[in-house]
């Protein structure tokens, strides 16, 4: 039972990751996108940890996946170039990347004795919402405080980048669009 | 957590705070008088250095282990605090007359360089990752510092996507290894490995998208794409300070995961980075003779620098010579930032409005109508071939001959071939300031050409002492183990 629907399960993720990387409109991509994520949240539920599990439908594919869909349709850029800039690229990755996974399955099919499987930790707490909050707030208390610092810069970044002092987002618009009209008339 | 383990990474814990401190105390200077804010970091920075100095290379773990401190993380911090203080002395008169003068500049730049001072620190896998992060956001945000520029935007959206591509590689990395292992922290890595509990080929893979990422970051071939672009179109004390600060980072992360974690994966991994480190010296020195846009140049040098650090590494897993090539690298970094310092120091006076002023041609008559920058400019350029004086000379030295002592002879010899291509570029620059007639205009500026003299001073007085710093170099490996 468990094995058959791990192996639906495992069949919408991959299957999702491919339409989100293939189809050409990118409403399309980022809905595709917050299916993988939906379903990689079940997988971390059949793992048993349903507070990652819950984070994750939240967080990526609840508050960031609305933001990207957001995002699309206010700059109306659902539409994707058609043509690729760099030629045969497509082609390229697509031959490297069998390759890479023809390496991978042969290494792990046929050699078995160098994949050991390591053993999950048994405590029945793991992974609970208490179990996460205590190891957040006495082992990992450095990498939180690390990420607060990640995400002031992103906002001084944010900030920094869109909008001048005292200037509005249009002021900048034009300055930047005079500037391109000066650039092609050179 | 405890106040021990605060106390610990003191220095950082200062630092970060009092980049936060800056970044508020920003807000009520005034618009014309950024000067204090420059200052004020300036001030942050020469604390943060003594407290560095002051708690000295005892080797000391904290936070459960996830931070360790010893000499190889003072040696580097020394590297980094005092690329910040040129960096602020290079970018203040700069920003200024571009135009481009912001106080956030200030404290982002103190922001990299407490996340390069974590790296040098980690002793896990997460911390190195965040500390990857902490260093590459605020210099993305400097790239972009010249945003109505659209080469500088470009730069930073390059920047920034392939960036963030390279950051997805290492914690896809790190996940494997973790996969393989049950442990993130380097110990927990070192005697899962030992035990032989662990899953090999996992292993492996995580090992090589590590090894990735953090090419990437140091612009090794052929993962060097981003490099020209980036350099070309940042704001040149950003440059100065990226090309420094993040490849000395990355390598420090290379040195302690892949020393430390990887011994075991040596018969795997050795060819690969020869290859690389081979690979990256043609590219980087044969790419960088067409260039007439001394940034490009600079760039294209800064690649086939990281072959020649990354040639102190092929030996890694050798025990007996691992720890003196390593000491080598260290010894090059040092070289190599204060000749990028240098030679950026002079570009920066040489920079006008517009970005004229930046190809090699317009440097014609330099050495005769400003002797001192002329000078200067030789020396760094002569210590970037390696030429006998100068720093770079040891800096080379020590490194072809570890790699010969590893019993890698044909890298050293590819090595030798390549400088003396790289003479070709380095010393036309020379040939331009000397030979051909012309009036620069220079922007000069003390800040700047004390900057550039000191740098040159120390390049070619170091040059006479070089035992003693190797000796620090290698006092700072021998507590890495």
């Amino acid at each position: 039972m468990t094995t058959a629907l791990y192996i639906i399960l495992a069949v919408v993720i991959v299957g999702s990751a491919l339409g989100t990387i293939m189809s050409r409109n990118a409403v399309y991509a980022a809905l595709y996108l917050a299916l993988n994520f939906m379903s990689v949240a079940l997988l971390y539920l059949f793992l048993g940890a349903p507070f990652i599990a819950l984070v994750q439908v939240t967080v990526y594919a609840g508050s960031i996946m609305v933001l990207f869909i957001f995002v699309i349709m206010l700059l109306g850029a659902e539409r994707l170039a058609a043509s690729e800039n760099l030629r045969g690229q497509r082609f390229l990755a697509i031959a490297l990347g069998v390759v890479l996974l023809a390496i991978l399955g042969t290494v792990f099919i046929s050699r078995a004795e160098l994949t050991g499987i390591v053993t999950p930790p048994t405590a029945v707490d793991f992974g609970s919402p208490r179990q996460i909050g205590t190891a957040l707030y006495t082992q990992y208390w450095l990498p939180v405080m690390i990420t607060s610092m990640l995400l002031l810069v992103a906002t001084v970044g944010a900030i920094l980048l869109t909008r001048g002092e005292g200037t509005s987002i249009r002021d900048n618009l034009k300055r930047v669009d005079e500037k391109e009209q000066a650039d092609q008339e050179e | 957590m405890t106040i021990n383990d605060l106390n610990t990474i003191l220095p950082l814990v200062v630092l970060a705070g009092w980049s936060v401190v800056v970044l508020l105390a920003d807000l009520w200077i005034p618009k014309d008088r950024k000067g204090w804010t420059a200052a004020l970091s300036a001030v942050g920075l020469v604390v943060v250095l003594g407290l560095t100095l002051a708690r000295g290379g005892t080797v000391q773990k904290a936070f459960f282990g996830t931070v360790l401190v010893d000499g190889f993380a003072l040696y580097l911090d020394i590297i980094f605090l005092v690329g910040g203080l040129a960096g602020i002395a290079l970018a203040y008169d700069y920003l200024k007359r571009m135009e481009l003068e912001r106080g956030e500049y200030y404290p982002l730049l103190l922001i990299a360089i407490s996340g390069m001072m974590l790296m040098t620190y980690a002793n896990d896998l997460i911390i190195v990752f965040l500390a990857l992060e902490l260093l590459s956001l605020p210099l993305y945000i400097m790239a972009g510092f010249a945003r109505f520029n659209l080469q500088s935007e470009e730069a930073a959206l390059k920047y920034f996507l392939l960036g963030s591509f390279a950051s997805g590689l290492v914690l896809y990395g790190v996940a494997l290894l973790f996969g393989a292992s049950g442990h993130t922290d380097l110990p927990g890595l070192v005697n899962t490995m030992r035990a032989g509990t662990g899953n090999q080929a996992l292993f492996l893979f995580g090992a090589a998208l590590l090894l990735v990422g953090f090419s990437f970051k140091t612009g090794i071939v052929p993962f060097h794409m981003w490099m020209p672009d980036v350099y070309q179109g940042a704001p040149s004390p950003a440059t100065a300070f990226m090309s420094v600060g993040a490849k000395a980072a990355g390598f420090a992360a290379l040195m302690r995961v892949f020393v430390t974690v990887f011994p075991s994966l040596s018969d795997d991994l050795t060819p690969i980075l020869w290859a690389l480190a081979a690979i990256t010296m043609v590219v980087g020195n044969v790419l960088a003779i067409s260039q007439k846009n001394i940034k490009r140049l600079l760039a294209y040098s800064s690649i086939a620098q990281s072959g020649y650090l990354l040639m102190a590494f092929v030996p890694y897993a050798n025990a007996e010579v691992s720890s003196d090539s390593i000491a080598a690298m260290l010894f090059y970094l040092l070289a190599y930032t204060l000749t990028t310092f240098g030679a950026w120091a002079v570009i920066i006076q040489m920079e006008q409005q517009e970005r004229r002023g930046l190809e090699v041609a317009d440097y014609a008559g330099l050495g005769k109508r400003h002797p001192w920058l002329g000078l200067a400019m030789t020396i760094f350029m002569l210590s970037f071939t390696g030429v006998p004086l100068t720093l770079g000379f040891w800096g080379k030295f020590y490194l072809f001959s570890t790699a010969v002592e590893g019993g890698f002879v044909g890298l050293a010899l590819i090595g030798l071939l390549t400088s003396v291509v790289s003479a070709f570029y380095y010393l036309r620059v020379v040939v331009v300031m000397y030979m051909q007639p012309g009036d620069p205009p220079v922007k000069q500026n003390r800040w700047v050409n004390l900057t550039a003299l000191l740098a040159a001073a120390v390049v070619v007085g170091l040059a006479f002492i070089p035992g003693s710093v190797l000796d620090l170099a290698l006092q700072a490996v021998l507590q890495l183990q």
